[in-house]
């Protein structure tokens, strides 16, 4: 949309002070403004023509007052200043004790200038639909048997103030630009598909570093390998997962059960774990918010905490969990930079940024060559998991099966399940060759936000493939 | 700020229309409360306001679209002016048009109850509690609950296009969920069970209770299963699922963009004679009843599957012009969204037999309580099948131990014609799905 936004911060510093002394007024002990104004644009291309360019403003206020365990909360999209007073009053309600001023003094300049090379929205449409043409292109001539192919670019700026009363004035601006090719390949045992997505958290020049082409070829040439792919088979097996290939596998299997929230609720097989050994000796697990221009990089959270490198397993003991501002106040400490939100209409809890499990030493071809029989996994898609218990599962987008030391037959698609705490365990060996792995979005309570994973070549030495062959 | 009506706004927007512009123009405005207890108290009182505008414009069949969650004046004219600019790069497709009236009158269904607005808060706060406290006494197993909910929402939604549409809705509605932990030998298991009603006095708290404990106390003492065909009896939660994946594969932009495992069977004997599924939004017990379409259209039933035969595809306008049929009223959109096509109000045909006699005809099988992964292990386009399982062994005709951490997998084609029976015990689910139990056989369970 228009770009010519003013400068300065979101929101007037001595609106802010007011909206939080209205807050603060019938007795809340704490209280919170998070601003946000996100413009975003997406455009596909679709059986062969653009098909639809879409673009997308949102702009409000959540406010957050928190007196001993209560939280209140209220948000708005009216930005004037008595849309805030009645935001402010609505979030000061939850907490009646009684009535009082208080001084609000922000330390800080709430500015944030944005990091990115080139700002997308300021790139030509013609530019952006010429990309799409081109990867259209690359992946229909990749096979004639290439039936449909669909082309995504999306790009998205998120500025956010976070201003709270114990004096945090500070703001981000976080541009992400993605790009994805679907494929559907047609053979004569039916319809397969094929996806492939890049996307970081920086603006047009992920184009000066990523070929569209080249990524719109991979696609098609999953589609078209799944063609005469066999059912995977059913029940434990070893399994090799490729590395970026599968980061979420962690995500699923023990970074949900490593988020505060979850952990005092009693609600993660992971509580009162701290100092033990829950992973194999092998697995050092960190979530990293400060990652570059991975897809989960913020500079602070959405709590104005700035993010940081956690180190959750180390050498398989567990060292620590996530936490956001109300568990890491509850616990008597700082917050680990994870308090996430899908927006301003949203209260924030303890999230995942960049999960990653950090190198071994042994050669990726190695790992192939020691496995008698199992499945090697190019590439998960999604996953879920039960925090209670540690049960998960995710998708196969891409797997073969490992006969002798070799990969041979591709696989058609099935989930894996297992438990976090026992796969953990069952790591058995990883390589040296540690990759981040595709862009993610992760859903939890009904929010979505922008996570990355990655992990270097590792083996499962059993887990449960649900595949359909004996 | 003065309150303006929406359909002043739409107006505004529709009769700024250049020569050749069609336009259509979907408004929302809401409000929403949720409160969450824990531990006997209030945990958090969370409340809001929304606002929403989505304009499309389509010029000579080049469409361009552009939304904002506010009705600022500014920012609606933004939106306006960006979904024109959005258009010029779009590239012609001539089935591409905004819906015209087709003269079928709307069902004329009353779904708006003004009562639920008149929960006063304290009311909801004492709801949020005593779920909670009803799901600890209700069991000694049960030894917390995660989340504790109260939700209540109203809004209104307007739709107006330069093809003469005009419509003005108004809806609400009142939810609450809860997840119990259940505990035993130092195992953990959690529940969920919740319940969506246009009124108060329809939410079913009891159920609610008892639903999401046993699903916490039923699982505890799980145990993997072997790998084996088995079969299976999906509760109606699941069997929902399953059809839910089998009626994404019948839209009409599935079948038009070859990207469905059925577009060259109507007509043809898809599934077993046993299961008819139709989409019926004017059957007002459902939940996800509606007068209208996402396109401003009269909902109407449609019979998708009749008899085990395909009977007929799913479409919005844009589909049903490109496969030279007719819109079956089965547009589906949030204001931030372009039309998509899909259900509203799912429902089967019900068998005749009740649950315990089902599960008596099983042998060897499993009865599903609950799966996962239907994101991540179905891929509509290709059909397979293969997601997580958990719920409990049936051993010669009754319920045995429990089960977890399992698979099963086959493919929706498969699956269809491998159903065994369709349960009479039906019932309307929170989400407005009118479903009963199925049982399917040669069922691939992948375990130990």
């Amino acid at each position: 949309m228009s770009e010519d936004l003013a400068p300065g911060p979101l929101l007037d510093p001595s609106l802010v002070e007011t909206t939080l002394r209205v807050a603060l007024s019938k007795g809340g002990e704490w209280a919170e403004l998070f601003a946000e104004d996100r413009q975003s644009a997406s455009s596909s291309f679709d059986e062969g023509r653009v098909d639809s360019m879409s673009s997308s403003r949102d702009r409000g206020v959540g406010i957050r007052v928190t007196v001993g365990e209560i939280t209140g909360f209220a948000h708005t999209s009216d930005l004037s200043s008595q849309g805030l007073k009645e935001a402010a009053e609505v979030a000061a309600s939850a907490a009646t004790s009684s009535s009082r001023t208080t001084a609000v003094a922000l330390n800080g300049d709430g500015l944030a200038s944005t990091r990115v090379k080139m700002l997308p929205n300021l790139v030509s449409k013609e530019s952006k639909v010429a990309l799409l043409r081109r990867a259209n292109e690359a992946a229909r001539s990749a096979g004639s048997a290439i039936s449909q192919v669909t082309v995504g670019y999306s790009e998205g700026r998120r500025r956010i103030l976070v201003a709270n009363t114990a004096g945090i004035f500070r703001a981000d601006d976080q541009v992400r630009t993605l790009f994805s090719v679907n494929c559907v390949a047609t053979g004569d045992q039916g319809l397969q598909t094929g996806r492939e997505t890049v996307g970081y958290t920086v603006g047009y020049e992920l184009f000066e570093e990523n070929d569209v082409e080249a990524l719109a070829e991979r696609a098609a040439n999953r589609a078209i390998t799944k063609l005469r792919a066999r059912p995977a088979p059913s029940g434990e097996l070893p399994v090799v997962i490729k590395n970026g290939g599968g980061g979420v596998l962690f995500h699923e299997a023990c970074g949900h059960g490593l988020e505060a929230d979850l952990v005092k609720k009693g609600a993660s097989v992971f509580r009162d774990r701290i100092g033990q050994q829950v992973a194999s000796s092998l697995v050092t697990l960190i979530d990293d918010g400060t990652m570059g221009v991975e897809w989960g990089a913020l500079s602070i959270d959405d709590e104005g905490a700035f993010t940081q490198s956690n180190t959750l397993i180390e050498n398989g003991v567990l060292t620590d969990y996530m936490w956001d501002h109300l568990r890491s106040k509850d616990a008597g400490r700082v917050p680990s930079g994870n308090g996430r939100r899908q927006s301003y209409q949203h209260l924030p809890m303890v999230r995942m940024t960049n999960t990653f499990v950090t190198n071994g030493e042994t050669e990726p071809a190695d790992i192939i060559a020691d496995t008698t029989r199992g499945v090697y996994v190019a590439q998960l898609g999604g996953g879920q998991v039960n925090t209670a218990t540690g049960d998960f599962v995710f998708g196969m987008t891409e797997a073969y099966l490992i006969e002798n030391g070799e990969i041979t037959e591709p696989l058609r698609e099935g989930n894996l399940i297992g438990n976090g705490p026992e796969v953990l365990k069952n790591i058995d060996v990883i390589a040296n060759d540690f990759a981040m792995g595709s862009p993610g979005t992760c859903g939890k309570d009904g929010q979505g936000v922008p996570v990355g994973d990655g992990q270097p070549t590792l083996r499962v030495s059993a887990l449960t493939v649900g595949g359909t062959a004996a | 700020m003065t309150i303006r009506e929406l359909p002043d706004i739409a107006k505004e927007i529709i009769d700024s229309a250049k020569a050749g512009e069609e336009i259509e123009v979907a408004l929302s405005r809401g409000r929403s409360t949720t409160v969450n207890a824990y531990r006997g108290e209030v945990e958090s009182l969370k409340s809001g306001s929304s606002q929403g505008v989505g304009v499309r414009i389509i010029i000579d069949g080049c469409e361009g679209f552009a939304s904002a969650g506010s009705l600022d004046p500014e920012i609606v004219l933004e939106v306006v002016n960006e979904a024109r600019q959005n258009l010029t790069f779009a590239e012609k497709d001539p089935h591409q048009a905004i819906a015209t009236p087709d003269g079928v009158k709307p069902p004329g269904l009353d779904l708006f109850d003004r009562s639920v607005l008149e929960v006063s808060e304290k009311e909801k706060i004492a709801i949020a509690i005593d779920l909670e406290r009803r799901c600890l006494d209700r069991d000694k197993r049960i030894t917390g609950v995660r989340a504790s909910t109260w939700a209540d929402g109203w809004a209104e939604f307007a739709l107006a296009s330069t093809a003469g549409i005009a419509i003005h809705e108004e809806g609400g509605s009142c939810s609450v969920g809860v997840q119990p932990l259940a505990e035993e030998s130092g195992e953990t298991q959690i529940g969920y069970y919740g319940d969506v009603a246009r009124r108060l006095e329809n939410l079913d708290l009891q159920k609610v209770v008892a639903e999401a404990v046993d699903g916490a106390t039923s699982l505890l003492g799980a145990t993997k299963p072997a790998s084996q065909r088995v079969t299976v009896i999906f509760e109606p939660s699941v069997a929902a699922a399953f059809l839910g994946v089998v009626a994404g594969s019948l839209t009409g932009d599935r079948v038009a963009k070859g990207r469905s495992p059925f577009a060259e069977r109507m007509g043809e004997t898809i599934a077993v004679a046993d299961l008819t599924l139709f989409d019926d939004p004017t059957d007002e017990r459902s939940l996800g009843a509606e007068n209208y379409d996402g396109e401003g259209l009269a909902t109407r039933r449609n019979d998708l599957i009749v008899s085990g035969s395909l009977n007929t595809f799913l479409h919005n306008s844009y589909t049903a012009r490109r496969l030279g049929v007719i819109s079956t009223g089965s547009a589906v959109r949030g204001v931030r969204s372009r039309p998509g096509v899909g259900m509203h109000a799912m429902q089967i045909l019900p068998g005749d037999r009740t649950r315990e006699e089902l599960i008596r005809n099983v042998r060897n099988g499993i009865f599903v309580r609950g799966v996962n992964g239907l994101h991540s292990g179905v891929n509509p386009v290709s059909g397979d099948f293969s997601v997580g399982a958990y719920g409990h062994r049936i051993v010669d005709g009754s319920l045995g131990e429990p089960f977890r951490e399992a698979t099963i997998a086959s493919t929706v084609q498969r699956m269809l014609l491998d159903i065994v029976e369709v349960g009479g015990d039906f019932e309307f689910l929170p989400g407005g799905t009118g479903m009963s139990s199925l049982v399917i056989a040669e069922i691939a369970l992948s375990g130990s």
